[in-house]
């Protein structure tokens, strides 16, 4: 049986003065793809927490994001999240940032492009305002500006 | 990409793809590349094939056949291994500035 994160959610953060709020919508947001992924511009977000080189680690209600080159190796990037446990992806980020496997794809013409760069934040951010109102704007800016067709996201 | 079912029901993403494995592993097991691969593959088949807004694809992918128990441990209180120190992820991150300076 698939595990419910919610009550184990709300049981994880009972002690905090706050409940934990979900974001429940009710609607859902639509754009219909208009050509073949093998012609589109695919960009990757994951909110596991990744780090390139000498970019600053994630803190606490930290809203910023990274951008990663798709160049990066495995030596290059580094994880850092308070929320899941990072130690298969720090031996392999392929796990929750399959850049590797995306470029591997890409190579294979199954899809078009990878956008490049890549994304990273730390997932297990409690404002939904902050999400809403500073990091998603920023990035879907980037995203427009950059004529990506599709974006992946994975969480952590 | 999703492994929580019921947090990606209530948030309603346009198209989602499933797959139930534990937490830090929504793209597959490490150094699977193979297994990695064909959970990508299926999310970027899902662009194509996802015709109804909200639908969410469950993949067959089984994280380990023998042992469910994963299921009841995954993200319940101890479950997290401790995390290295401030101090100790401080200096981490000023031995990578210092590695990168030029």
């Amino acid at each position: 049986m698939p595990v419910s994160y919610i009550p184990r959610t709300r049981e994880l953060y009972a002690d905090f003065n706050n409940p934990y709020r979900w974001v429940t919508n009710e609607s859902v947001p639509w754009t219909p793809l208009t050509k073949p992924i093998a012609q589109c511009k695919v960009a990757l977000i994951s909110s596991g927490g990744i780090m390139y080189r000498d970019q600053a680690r994630f803190h606490r209600e930290d809203a910023s994001y990274r951008r990663i080159p798709k160049s990066a190796t495995r030596e290059d990037l580094n994880i850092w999240h308070f929320g899941y446990p990072t130690k298969d992806a720090q031996a392999d980020p392929n796990c929750v940032f399959p850049w590797e496997r995306l470029k591997q794809l890409e190579r294979e013409k199954v899809i078009g492009e990878l956008h490049d760069p890549c994304f990273s934040f730390m997932g297990g951010i409690y404002s939904a305002r902050k999400v809403r109102s500073e990091l998603a704007p920023q990035i879907a800016d980037e995203l427009k500006r950059a004529k990506v067709d599709a974006f992946y996201l994975v969480p952590a | 990409m999703t492994s929580a079912i019921d947090i990606t029901s209530a948030v309603k993403p346009p198209r989602a793809v499933f797959v139930n494995f534990p937490l830090g592993h929504q793209t597959g097991k490490p150094n699977h590349p193979e297994l990695q691969k064909r959970i990508v593959l299926d999310a970027m088949h899902g662009f194509e094939t996802i015709a109804r807004p909200g639908t969410i694809v469950e993949l067959p992918y089984i994280w380990d056949p023998n042992d469910r128990s994963w299921e009841a441990r995954d993200y319940t209180k101890g479950w997290m291994p401790e995390r290295p120190s401030k101090e100790a992820a401080d200096r981490e991150e000023a031995e990578r500035r210092v590695r990168y300076w030029t």
